[in-house]
């Protein structure tokens, strides 16, 4: 099995800070792999540094063969990794439909529409919104439009940054079910969560992340079984 | 009503030569939240090429061909475009992750360095833009006056205006420049080139800013090395009224300002003039202090 994405010991600082002190993972192709971590592990930093908005002290991001440490944030795009960033950060003066085009800046235009409507098919809400600022729409349906968007670029690598952040549990299941369906296409996805539970369900493999480093790796099913991820992101005493 | 009507016609032409260079003071505050104080400058130092070029091809005595005067603006735009890029490569990129305020320090330096350029390179007088560059031919229309240079400022100035709000709102490219301006990094995200569209704002706004300049010389016949701080200052104003960083807002309050520059002077006096534009600036400031049409919508969650 050779990976997708290959990650080595790989050190992001803030200034003295240092927020990823040597994180090795990988992803191989079409899988669904899940980073696990509390408030300030790093999981974000990791997940910008991926995408080329924050520099790699050292350590390497091998993709498809490539280093990606030093390359253009815009140009990481056009390899095929779009994200779908924390917070979502939709461009809320523009309309639902311009960010959806934003997100297939890359591709030509000939093909934007086809992919718009698969978008809408997945997400009929944002359909019903499509001449509406993506500031007016609600918690939930800005998500959707951020994973949209990412869609839009057509990646190889999706990556999800926290998209069940500060959503109702209803709203973050609809989400993980279109989550389950973008799988299934064959995409493949690193998402970093919180919501350890969603996330592990949804995902084939998943890492925990503590304080810039990585201290588990295993499989989805291991990982919800095991005692201390239960403790620790689980809450022992869930009815679940 | 004529006398009114008189005042509208010359505060359209003041006012789109005003929105002109509004348009590039906003694009840049609305891309890097800088205010470029140089924009003036450069717009002025448009007005000087344009004058050079049309009185060393035969416009210093009589009339110039119409070529000439093409061929002036097409020179100025192109230097003072080039002149823009330049000013962001050499002022602002080493600063883009500076202090704020550093950034506006290398902006005022820009503009005394433009300033004092243009006076060593022509001259500290003011120098006068001959007769008969453009043709002294006006239409008079029930008691109101309007010259061909009038006309010509207003039509070109609403043809522009109304070309770059298409550009930005209809193309690819210009969504790419809205986008940036609301978010860098996410821009970043969606595969845009951040670099090249902070250049290609500094292309632009010079541009326009380089016909504003020309239009001012031609309408009031004369150019002087540090004229770029009032007209700017006015333009800036303009910019804030309509609300900064929004470029239908910059085209709005640079006609505003017109408008209401040219009944100030008409109905009150003119020498009050610029009293009273720091008084409609304080009192828009006042009631809504982002600006007429900068209002924007929450982008936090």
């Amino acid at each position: 099995m050779s990976a997708l994405l290959q990650i080595s010991d790989l050190h992001v600082s803030y200034g003295q800070i240092e927020a990823l002190k040597g994180v090795s993972l990988e992803v191989a192709k079409g899988e669904v792999v899940a980073i696990l971590g509390s408030n300030g592990a790093g999981k974000t930093t990791l997940m910008r540094a991926l995408s080329g908005l924050l520099k790699a002290g050292a350590g390497s991001i091998i993709y498809r063969g490539e280093e990606l440490v030093g390359q253009r944030a815009d140009l990481i795009v056009r390899k095929g990794i779009a994200q779908s960033p924390e917070g979502r950060r939709v461009f809320g003066t523009l309309t639902v439909e311009e960010n959806l085009g934003l997100g297939a800046y890359t591709r030509p235009p000939s093909e934007v529409s086809g992919s718009r409507a698969e978008v809408y098919k997945m997400f009929p809400r944002l359909e019903e919104r499509r001449l509406q600022m993506a500031g007016t729409l609600s918690g939930g349906e800005q998500q959707m439009l951020a994973i949209g968007r990412a869609l839009m670029a057509k990646p190889t690598l999706l990556l999800l940054d926290e998209p069940s952040l500060g959503l109702a549990p209803l709203i973050v299941k609809g989400i993980f079910t279109a989550l389950r369906e973008i799988a299934n296409t064959g995409v493949t996805v690193l998402l970093v969560e919180q919501n350890a539970r969603m996330a592990l369900k949804l995902a084939d493999r998943g890492y925990v992340l503590e304080v810039g480093r990585m201290v588990h790796e295993d499989s989805a099913a291991n990982l919800l079984a095991s005692p201390e991820v239960q403790e620790a992101y689980l809450g022992k005493t869930d009815a679940h | 009503m004529s006398e009114f009507a008189q005042q509208l016609v010359n505060g359209l032409t003041v006012g789109g030569i005003y929105a002109l260079i509004a348009l590039g003071y906003t694009m840049v505050y609305g891309i890097l939240k800088l205010i470029n104080f140089a924009h003036g400058d450069l717009c002025v130092l448009g007005a000087f090429i344009g004058l050079t070029v049309i009185t060393s091809m035969g416009g210093a005595t009589g009339s110039p061909a119409a070529w000439v005067v093409g061929l002036a603006f097409v020179v100025a735009i192109v230097a003072i475009s080039c002149a823009g890029a330049l000013l962001e490569f050499a002022a602002y990129r080493p600063l883009r992750n500076a202090h704020r305020l550093s950034a506006v320090v290398s902006a005022l330096g820009a503009s005394m360095m433009i300033e004092n350029g243009i006076m060593l390179i022509w001259s500290p007088q003011t120098l006068v833009f001959p007769q008969g560059i453009l043709p002294s031919k006006s239409w008079h229309i029930a008691g109101v006056v309007i010259t061909f240079t009038q006309l010509l400022i207003i039509v070109v100035s609403f043809v522009l205006m109304a070309a770059l709000y298409l550009y930005v709102n209809r193309t690819r490219f210009g969504t790419a420049i809205r986008a940036a301006a609301i978010d860098q990094d996410a821009a970043r995200l969606m595969g845009i080139n951040v670099n090249r569209v902070i250049v290609s704002v500094f292309i632009l706004g010079p541009a326009l800013g380089a016909i504003g300049g020309l239009f001012i010389g031609l309408y009031y016949r004369q150019a002087v090395f540090n004229m770029g701080w009032t007209y700017g200052l006015n333009a800036f104003i303009a910019a804030i009224i309509g609300g900064i960083g929004n470029i239908p807002g910059a085209m709005l309050g640079g006609l505003l300002l017109g408008l209401f520059n040219a009944l100030a002077a008409g109905y009150i006096s003119s020498t009050w003039q610029q009293a009273i534009t720091f008084g409609l600036l304080i009192a828009i400031l006042l009631i809504r202090p982002s600006g007429i049409l900068g209002e924007r919508v929450a982008e936090k969650v």
